[in-house]
């Protein structure tokens, strides 16, 4: 309970700290751009770039915003008109965190330069109608593709063509589209009136999703559950694995086959990239930065894979506990997977050696950490998972145990070796920094099946407490 | 074959079973009825070790279930959908379980193809993951599933539920030849008196956790058990 209040109270600060770094922005913005292009006015670079953020927010909320159509089925039989049930969805979308950063960001901004240029403050409402129009349009837009378009190849095909097409005539200055739109927005500073053109697009969109909700606001149609695509690959090359084979096909098939899973894998290959940020900047160089992102480039998939054991076979865990299966196998099939994403992850990391050759020992020496000590340390805190999950919702719509507090776990996993690493570079050299942590790996890694027994003992204390936790639906 | 030694199971305070002595020999096909909150599933559960008793202990061919995992190499159950793997075809399923339990590939399918008529043509081959077929058909596999492996305990709970009447008659006419040789004991539990009658040999009825019957099936045990539950 005092746990759940924990993460509770931290994913409210979070929230918090995401909102106040808006409006920090929101304050600042002016001054920094002033700072840094003293000869341009900061609403006209700032319309320069509506383009960007307005493509960026449709990518972001394609992937993490979903309205949730499918709770108001119990009305649908209910005393309420259809138009009523529609209308009353569409409304609370606009209801979303999604919607409040920018304007909490665009607000401050607006008041200030009304403040500080000679703008009027007619012309400066109409420019914040506009962009906070086109939050609206953004919302209506992503509400209307993933109801409309559901093949997601040809969206995907359709959206990155038409950026590629935009990209290549802005490369080769055939077409400005920064410019055009940046000038469409300058405009409306000038003659406020435009701004009925962007709220006339917003009733728009809100009507056309109005007709097509209500056209298909049938159990065979909109409210149908989603019923996946299929495929049966055999994955007879882990029959090499001998008696962990059936169990490495199970899981192989639950991550490709289940959407939460398919997410993780999809985000850890993505944050392969983020060692760019860190290896590119001289002020990084051989820093504890270096050690952090090698943990996490290489434990990636490891960590977020790996917090949810068992949760991942929660929907049938009463069945594998009546089997007659040792948890060792099960437990070493989980293991064997996430080594083998170490494994990989390691080997798409190798490229940053182009950098600095250090940075290959360095990650190595994380990889043989995250291998021996904490690969063990997440089958142990799996003992004591409880906490559903469902396979079928996406990883940004659920709520169970994701979020912020999935990267609480990095704190342990991360921060731990991270000190030693900075501790003994700090009184030894970046080598002994790197062997000690590789060594660490080592021993643990020796001691594997010491700690798996201790592991076991757990599963077997907290089985039971495990199994009553999995039933619970909406934990 | 089944020992129940003054079991009970205690919710918050609340007694939810209660139960003496019960032994089940090897054979019997036992049919387990009760209005909802008679304690079917929770008994099921015990004896499959997935909660722990307050009191008493349950032994399976002489095994204690909560101290020796050594009673799952011959007990299957099918208790409800947390038995399947939603997201893997049925073929798949299968063969899974198949290979828990010593099985291969060329043996399961020889194994299902026994069950053809069960399956009435709506499992095999139709790639679609359980998760997308219906309850009964969910249920069908689960059923046979619980068959795989030649257990000697075999605990169904509610299997009539949700299988359309068809499907309902043979699966009375496969729990009997089941049993048919006396080598395998089978519990079913049910809310439908007729079913649990026909294909059982001994009924025990529970009511708000308690035994309150416990008979060999006759020619008047249906009529025995309706004025039983007829309020």
């Amino acid at each position: 309970m005092g746990k759940e209040i924990a993460i509770k109270l931290l994913i409210g600060f979070f929230a918090l700290y995401g909102i106040a770094s808006m409006l920090f922005l929101g304050i600042g913005l002016r001054f920094l751009l002033i700072e840094i292009y003293p000869q341009t006015e900061p609403l006209y670079f700032v319309n320069q770039f509506v383009v960007v953020w307005f493509i960026l927010e449709l990518v972001m909320r394609y992937m993490m915003q979903k309205i949730p159509i499918i709770n108001i089925k119990p009305f649908l039989i209910q005393n309420i008109k259809r138009s009523t049930l529609v209308n009353f969805i569409l409304t609370k979308s606009i209801v979303s965190y999604f919607n409040i950063f920018t304007p909490i960001m665009v607000i401050p901004f607006a008041a200030l330069s009304f403040w500080q240029t000679d703008f009027s403050f007619l012309q400066i409402s109409g420019w914040t109608i506009s962009i906070l129009s086109m939050v609206l349009i953004a919302n209506f837009l992503n509400i209307y593709i993933e109801k409309k378009i559901l093949d997601n190849k040809l969206l995907f095909a359709l959206f990155f063509g038409t950026i590629a097409i935009l990209y290549g005539l802005e490369y080769f200055e055939i077409f400005l589209t920064t410019q055009f739109v940046g000038n469409i927005f300058n405009q409306i500073l000038l003659q406020p009136w435009i701004c009925l053109i962007p709220v006339a697009i917003v009733i728009f969109l809100f009507k056309l999703n109005q007709r097509n909700l209500i056209r298909n606001f049938y159990l065979d149609a909109y409210l149908k559950t989603e019923s996946n695509s299929f495929d049966d690959t055999e994955m007879a090359w882990t029959q090499r694995f001998g008696k962990v084979a059936p169990f490495m096909q199970l899981d192989m098939k639950l991550i490709w086959r289940n959407k939460r899973p398919k997410t993780v894998l999809y985000m850890s290959l993505f944050f392969a990239l983020y060692g760019l940020f860190f290896y590119t900047q001289d002020t990084y160089n051989e820093s504890a930065m270096w050690a952090f992102v090698g943990l996490f480039m290489t434990g990636v998939f490891m960590m977020n894979f790996g917090q949810f054991i068992p949760g991942w076979d929660s929907t049938y865990y009463p069945m594998m506990m009546t089997q007659n299966i040792p948890m060792k196998l099960y437990l070493h099939s989980k293991s064997t997977l996430m080594n083998f994403s170490i494994l990989i992850m390691t080997i798409a990391t190798l490229p940053y050696g182009f950098f600095d050759y250090k940075i290959i020992i360095l990650n190595v020496a994380c990889a043989i950490y995250n291998f021996g000590i904490n690969v063990p340390l997440l089958l142990y805190a799996g003992s004591f998972n409880k906490k559903r999950v469902d396979l079928d919702k996406g990883q940004f719509s659920n709520y169970q145990g994701t979020g912020i507090t999935q990267w609480l776990i990095i704190l342990p996993l991360i921060g731990v070796p991270m000190i030693i690493w900075v501790l003994l570079k700090y009184f030894g050299n970046f080598y002994i920094a790197s062997a000690v942590l590789a060594l660490l790996g080592l021993i643990g890694f020796l001691l594997r099946n010491y700690f798996m027994n201790g592991i076991l003992q757990g599963y077997k204390t907290r089985k039971y407490a495990a199994i009553n936790g999995f039933k619970e639906q909406n934990a | 074959m089944i020992e129940i030694n003054n079991i009970s199971k205690e919710y918050g305070g609340v007694k939810v079973l209660n139960l003496g002595e019960i032994k089940i020999n090897k054979g019997e096909s036992i049919g387990l009825v009760g209005n909802n909150g008679a304690g079917k599933t929770t008994l099921f559960s015990l004896m499959l070790d997935l909660i722990q008793p307050t009191t008493g202990e349950i032994l399976l061919n002489g095994i204690k279930v909560h101290e020796s995992e050594d009673w799952k190499k011959f007990t299957t159950a099918f208790i409800d959908e947390s038995f399947l793997i939603g997201y893997l075809t049925p073929e798949e399923y299968f063969y899974f379980i198949g290979e828990l339990r010593g099985e291969n590939k060329a043996s399961i399918d020889a194994f299902l193809s026994q069950y053809s008529e069960f399956f009435n043509d709506e499992i095999l081959g139709k790639r679609k993951y359980l998760r997308d077929l219906s309850k009964g058909n969910q249920k069908k596999v689960g059923i046979v599933a619980a068959l795989i492996g030649d257990p000697e305990i075999i605990i169904l709970d509610e299997p009539f539920a949700n299988l359309d009447p068809s499907t309902q008659i043979r699966l009375k006419k496969l729990i009997k030849d089941l049993t048919s040789h006396k080598e395998k004991t089978i519990l079913v539990s049910s809310h439908d008196l007729n079913h649990t009658v026909e294909v059982s040999d001994r009924i025990i009825a529970l009511h708000k956790g308690e035994l309150v019957k416990d008979i060999k099936t006759s020619e008047e045990t249906l009529k025995e058990l309706e004025s039983f539950f007829a309020v």
